[in-house]
């Protein structure tokens, strides 16, 4: 059968503009740091260029066999509750995306970062970096093993805390692709009262928290928890297009 | 495998807390990239860029992060499959700011890219910002301002022209460009959506 333009124009990715309404707003009046820094102007709407559609392909050689387990990384066990974090990286059609870079950093079990700006009277951890990579295998499956990091407050607020979380940032096949997000628990108390992660829509916020993966547990060992992550893109704009 | 239509996973904030990770990765970490993208096998013509981030109140962003994706000095973009992967620079380079929130860039002045419309565009970096208060990456374009291609640049020719000037880096005695990124208000920097 002779091959259809239609159907190879599929095979490269495209960008849905109205797939973003899925991110936050720029200016959230609730998490007050976007007040003085979120633009006034409209974005400025551009066709992608090679300059969009092409990225950073970071891949296996960027990451060494043992970055993505997060206790083995000093002389002794970190303190803390041990768990696994694995999920698939899709794209919107829910494709995996295999040679994915997933970079992860976080706080300790006690809430507090490895940071020299983290003012938290929260005690520092010897045996934890909190900071993490891995790749994506062939179906777009990444794995972490780390301990669960713990709520902290925002020092300088009145009484502003985030719930636990684990930051997020992949690349993706493209500049477009680009994603910085956080993972979050399920069941954690603190979730409502997140300035952080109301600043995603109610459509689209629920996402952000992980599942329990009973499947995926260790007994007597690690709960395990799983995180989709869908990057933007699609094979064609609509399904039908290859048809028309 | 596929399931149909998903909602993209929403963007939250870097926060403050990301440089022991994405730009001052421990030891163990290979480094991803960092202010100096230049190597010597480079193509182009060495250029070093210095700038600065402010906020709404002509504050400083001490915490900001801004992501370069660029294409060599031939117009090639690594990954692309057009001969660009013959040498060790990659395009991609991460940078701090300092305390006044001010930053340097040591890169080579890219080449003209192809554009959609069969042209080609003005040489260009492409920046990611990301920082505390900032929900979603910030996207905006570095031009310079000795380029008599940028009259043609498709994205340069879409917006209003009193607001090109913003993506636009000044060649300045020494030989250096200098770009200030305004996060808000006046001259407020063109952020794009693509």
């Amino acid at each position: 059968m002779p091959e259809r333009p239609a159907s190879r124009s599929c095979a490269e990715p495209v960008y849905p503009l109205e797939s973003v309404s899925a991110h936050p707003p720029y200016l959230t009046d609730r998490y007050v740091f976007t007040r003085k820094r979120a633009p006034l102007a409209a974005l400025q709407v551009i066709r992608p260029t090679l300059t969009e559609l092409t990225g950073p392909a970071f891949g296996a050689a960027n990451v060494s066999p043992t970055d993505h387990d997060l206790t083995r990384q000093h002389a002794g066990e970190p303190i803390g509750e041990r768990i696994i974090v694995t999920g698939r990286v899709l794209n919107e059609e829910g494709r995996g995306l295999p040679d994915t870079m997933v970079e992860i950093w976080q706080a300790n079990a006690a809430g507090r970062y490895r940071h020299e700006a983290d003012a938290h009277p929260a005690p520092l951890d010897p045996n934890f970096t909190g900071a993490g990579r891995c790749v994506t295998d062939a179906q777009g499956c990444y794995r972490f093993i780390t301990i669960k990091p713990g709520a902290y407050p925002v020092v300088g607020l009145d009484n502003v805390w985030r719930a636990s979380h684990i930051h997020l940032s992949l690349f993706g096949p493209s500049f477009l692709t680009r994603l910085v997000t956080q993972m979050y628990f399920p069941g954690d108390a603190l979730l409502e009262r997140d300035t952080i992660y109301h600043t995603a829509p109610s459509s689209s916020r629920a996402t952000m928290v992980a599942k329990l993966d009973w499947g995926e547990t260790r007994s007597e060992w690690a709960l395990a928890y799983r995180f989709n992550i869908v990057l933007r893109g699609r094979r064609c704009a609509r399904p039908e297009a290859a048809h028309d | 495998m596929t399931d149909g239509p998903r909602t993209i996973t929403p963007s939250q904030t870097v926060g403050p807390f990301y440089s022991f990770c994405l730009t001052r990765p421990p030891p163990r970490l290979s480094p991803l990239g960092d202010h100096r993208l230049i190597t010597p096998d480079a193509h182009g013509t060495p250029v070093t860029i210095r700038g600065a981030i402010f906020d709404g109140e002509q504050a400083p962003v001490p915490d900001g992060l801004i992501e370069v994706w660029q294409a060599d000095g031939r117009g090639l973009y690594r990954g692309a499959g057009n001969g660009a992967d013959d040498t060790s620079f990659t395009g991609f380079g991460r940078v701090d700011m300092d305390a006044q929130g001010r930053f340097v860039i040591e890169t080579v002045k890219p080449g003209r890219v192809p554009a959609p419309d069969g042209g080609r565009q003005a040489p260009h970096l492409a920046l990611g910002i990301f920082g505390k208060g900032l929900n979603r990456r910030l996207y905006t374009r570095m031009y310079f301002d000795d380029e008599p291609s940028n009259s043609d640049d498709p994205v340069l020719k879409a917006m209003p022209e009193a607001r090109r000037r913003t993506l636009v880096a000044q060649r300045m005695p020494d030989g250096c460009y200098e770009f200030v990124i305004r996060l808000q208000g006046r001259d407020e920097t063109v952020f794009l959506e693509a």
